[in-house]
């Protein structure tokens, strides 16, 4: 029995409407790395055809964007199709011994906020000019391409347990820190809290809160998945609060979805950072600042939460803040959780196209919800010799709200 | 078989190079249908090629081994014209997808094959100007696809079909020669020919298209009626007082319902039709025709327009989700396409109904009224193995009404192999003879989209040296041999 759904399957109606959406098909045009080639695939599993090299091959090679879903008139759910899919590959497919060994290390490493944080170090070391053009040959790919997307580490930052509202009190909520934000993006997790502070909420930060198992889940590991959010409820549930904010767009998509595995996060409501603010309505004083910037759409808050309206407004009520689009911005720029890390040669060619658009706009500075997308395209940038800062949503507010200059945010 | 295939994979691999090549099984079965996927059959093999030499060179190798190969662009086709062959070469377009040229002064744009149609709107927008057939599949169907079926749409009531908008085309002919069709070229009109035969004929390698100017002013109405009947007296209205809107489209209740379900379009409840009326032109043009067009409507219960384009495309997301939308209504549909004589809507309408009654099967019917190219989305079950049977039979059925009324079994979506059977039910056999000696006239071996088109198969029994004894036109006298 596979436990992919066939009545999901059937809804397709093979109009070929997700293609132009797909960024795999965007870059290869062929019919198998498109939706529809790959719910076909799906159909022939569930037929009987079991799991082959290629078609492995042909669902890792989804980012998981779901840039399909929102475009589908008939309303087939991929991201239920693709979550069930990978789910069976774990289960049903023996992958080569290279590809189980790097996976293994991503999974052991990356939902740890505490061996990440160990990681740092000896990425400082790596940081070294020097050093780094000695080792970097040395380095398998997929490693090689991990350690490119790491960012210059910075001092860390221990966020407090609790962060008391300014002014008069307005809601209190508990704030999600994450693994990449908490290791390597420390400061948007303190500017997220202030903004938070600032708007008149008390903001709740208890320790040990692992990973929210998104990273598994997209991989189709659901079991670990489920761990990671059950452990992540009960710290919430413990901490006294029944609401959640998220500064990251994969986090908060995997939390919002629910799993019937997942019975311990599902009392909590989880919000996107900018769907929180907007709901709550602007209250402290934005102070100017003179930018033009560009707002990424993150695939897992675009296509997957529907918020594209809320970030945009946020800015716009910036004064002195000019918002431009960019090009092709419903194209997913090649991060997508691990994928950078698995399928690095694709990711590279979605980023050089993003790193393009963004470049085209002519802004002073990126705009990302989502700090997987800021790594990737913050490094496709620098491989272009684009010097553009990117900077979270999370910490554009904050310097406004503290009525700081453009060059906090290094532009 | 299999050898013969083994030996072209190995002579394209050289040709095209190996990630232009599938072989592999699973991932051919990806391409075993178009958008009608009741016909499947998986491909011998797919190639992908990026120019047209390669294209020319795959075609030489089929004809040197007489394999039959088939074009296909973006596979939405709702015929099976780009259904595969088991023993054949399927040649992809998809990566080739350049816009070659927008010549805003010559208001034309050359492009490759496998580009979307609204990937020519789209770069053509910036100069103010747009290509204008607009099939609700424009986001996705190619247009080497669109001249092969001599693709329509909303707008083509008066913009006229894909055959009015192509210039010139470059193909590569079946024995594998590349050669420019224009419609400038003195003596048969061969372009018109190339477009709407289908993938037969030979493969779309380059196409210049027209480009239109923008209009001015463009106004769009949403007039919701009690019934389809109102809405068609309304249709025969607006067009029996002289006006050519730029379109008119209807929708029946069944329809909007799945495309509420779809994509939200909110469209007045209760209604029992729609009529989508898109008005362009000059400013004082449109303000007077929509003056009358409102008066025209006097039976709607209710009348909105679009204030800005925001409420436009709102309007029109209705309509362009409409087919794939029935998916949320029902497991399963087949969607029809058949023309009739604009006067005899009310009468055919009301004929569906019934046949849609007497055989248990709902009938969705979305339209371009204007041009009386009939839509009908007949329902079923797939998992009830007789409705199937009854619903392919009631779709049957209402081709039959067509022809009767004197209309056409298609306007838009071509005959391919779903309604080859049908042909007989319009054509006579010398239409069919004719049709036929002009294929072969391209194709003398029969292997560009075998067994598409035609009832049953046909050789070209008029190539030099297979025909034996003497032609019978030239035993009675009628022609002679040269
Ligand atoms: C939801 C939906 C809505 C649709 N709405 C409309 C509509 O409003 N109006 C309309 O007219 N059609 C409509 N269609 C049908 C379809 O989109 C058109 O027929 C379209 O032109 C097919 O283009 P394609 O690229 O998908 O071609 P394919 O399906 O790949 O092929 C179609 C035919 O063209 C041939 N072909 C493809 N490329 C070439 C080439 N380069 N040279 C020669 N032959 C070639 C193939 O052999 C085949 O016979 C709709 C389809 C869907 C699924
Ligand atoms: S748009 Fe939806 S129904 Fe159409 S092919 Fe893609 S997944 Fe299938
Ligand atoms: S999730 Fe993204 S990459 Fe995967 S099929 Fe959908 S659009 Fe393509």
């Amino acid at each position: 029995m596979s436990g992919i759904d066939p009545e999901l399957i059937d809804d397709c109606v093979h109009c070929g409407f997700c293609l132009p959406a797909c960024p795999t098909y965007l870059l290869w045009g062929e019919e198998m790395d498109s939706p529809r080639g790959r719910i076909n695939l799906m159909e022939q599993h569930v037929g009987g055809v079991p799991i082959t090299p290629e078609m492995a091959g042909h669902f890792d090679a989804c980012l998981g964007c779901m840039a399909c879903v929102p475009v589908c008139p008939s309303g087939v759910r991929y991201d239920l199709l693709i979550e069930q899919t990978r789910a069976e590959v774990e289960r049903s497919y023996r992958r080569p011994p290279w590809e189980r060994a790097l996976r293994t290390l991503v999974f052991h490493l990356f939902p740890y906020p505490r061996r990440l944080r160990l990681l740092r170090g000896p990425l400082r070391l790596y940081q070294h000019p020097g050093l780094r053009r000695r080792i970097r040959p040395l380095l398998p790919a997929p490693v090689a391409a991990m350690s490119e997307l790491v960012p210059p580490i910075r001092p860390r930052i221990r966020l407090p347990r609790v962060v008391r509202a300014r002014g008069e009190r307005r809601a209190v909520v508990g704030m999600l820190t994450g693994c990449v934000q908490d290791a390597f993006f420390a400061e948007v997790n303190s500017a997220t809290a202030r903004v938070l502070a600032m708007e008149g909420c008390d903001v709740i930060i208890p320790g040990a809160q692992g990973c929210c198992g998104a990273l598994s889940e997209h991989s189709g590991r659901a079991e670990e998945a489920a761990r990671f959010s059950d452990r992540l409820g009960e710290v919430f549930t413990r901490a006294g609060v029944d609401a959640v904010v998220v500064n990251a767009a994969g986090c908060g998509s995997s939390l919002k979805e629910g799993s019937p595995l997942r019975e311990r996060a599902a009392p909590l409501a989880f919000h996107d950072l900018t769907e929180f603010l907007m709901e709550l309505g602007p209250r402290a004083e934005r102070h100017p600042l003179p930018l033009s910037v560009a707002y990424h759409d993150a695939c897992h808050l675009a296509h997957a939460q529907g918020i594209t309206a809320q970030p945009r407004t946020l800015l716009r009520q910036i004064p002195g803040l000019t918002l431009r689009e960019i090009p092709s911005g419903q194209t997913c720029c090649g991060s997508a959780g691990t994928y950078n890390l698995f399928q690095p040669d694709a990711a590279r060619e979605l980023g050089d196209l993003k790193a393009a658009n963004v470049r085209s706009t002519g802004v002073d500075l990126l705009v990302s919800g989502n700090p997987g997308c800021s790594l990737q395209i913050a490094s496709a940038l620098s491989r272009a010799g684009v010097r553009l800062p990117v900077a979270h949503t999370a910490q554009v507010l904050d310097a406004s709200l503290r009525g700081l200059s453009r060059k906090a945010l290094r532009a | 078989m299999a050898d013969r295939l083994g030996e072209l994979a190995r002579r394209f691999t050289g040709l095209l190079g190996s990630d232009s090549v599938i072989t592999d099984p699973v991932r051919l079965r990806t391409y075993e249908c178009d958008g009608l996927t009741v016909h499947r059959t998986t491909p011998g093999l797919v190639v992908l090629p990026t120019t047209a030499e390669q294209i020319a060179a795959v075609v030489t190798e089929c004809v040197r081994t007489r394999t039959p190969y088939v074009a296909r662009g973006s596979g939405t086709g709702l015929s099976g014209g780009a259904l595969p062959r088991g023993d054949g070469v399927l040649i992809v377009t998809t990566r080739m997808r350049r816009v070659l040229e927008i010549d805003v002064v010559g208001r034309r744009a050359v492009v490759e094959p496998g580009v979307t149609n609204l990937a020519i709107t789209q770069a053509a927008l910036p100069h103010g100007y747009y290509y204008a057939p607009d099939p609700s599949s424009q986001q996705v169907c190619s247009i080497g696809g669109n001249l092969a079926e001599n693709s329509g749409g909303a707008h083509c009531l008066k913009y006229g079909f894909t055959v009015n908008h192509v210039l010139a085309a470059e193909i590569v002919t079946p024995d594998g020669e590349i050669v420019t069709l224009d419609a400038l070229d003195p003596g048969y009109d061969l372009l018109g020919a190339f477009v709407g035969s289908e993938g037969t004929l030979g493969i779309a390698t380059k196409t210049t298209v027209r480009l239109t100017r923008l209009p001015e002013k463009v106004k769009t109405l949403l007039a919701a009626f009690e019934s389809t009947e109102a809405g068609g007296r309304a249709v025969s209205a607006v067009i029996g007082a002289g006006i050519v809107p730029a379109a008119i489209e209807m929708m029946d209740a069944l329809a909007i319902e799945a495309a509420e379900a779809s994509v939200r379009c909110e469209y007045p409840p209760g209604a029992g039709a729609v009529l989508i009326v898109e008005l362009d032109g000059p400013e004082e043009e449109v303000a007077a025709e929509y003056a009358q067009v409102v008066d025209l409507c006097s039976e709607a219960f209710e009348i909105r327009i679009a204030a800005d384009d925001v409420e436009r495309a709102a309007i029109w997301k209705g309509r362009k989700s409409a087919f794939a939308a029935v998916g949320r209504i029902s497991p399963a549909y087949i969607v029809q396409d058949g023309v009739v004589p604009r006067t005899a809507l009310p009468e055919v309408l009301a004929r569906i109904d019934a046949l849609s009654a007497e055989y248990g099967c709902r009938v969705a019917n979305v339209f371009h009224a204007g041009d009386g190219n009939l839509h009908p989305l007949v329902l079923f079950d797939d998992a009830d193995p007789r409705a199937g049977a009854r619903a392919e039979e009631l779709s049957g059925a209402i081709l039959d009404l067509c022809v009767r009324h004197g209309g056409s079994i298609t306007g838009e979506h071509g005959v391919g192999v779903d309604k080859s059977r049908y042909m007989p039910r319009m054509f006579s056999e010398d239409d069919l003879d004719a049709m036929h000696r002009l294929r072969c006239a391209f194709d003398p071996w029969n292997l560009c989209n075998p067994g598409k088109i035609f009832p049953t198969p046909r050789l070209c029994g008029e190539v030099p040296g297979v025909r034996r004894g003497v032609h019978p036109l030239v035993a009675s006298g009628e022609a002679e041999l040269w």
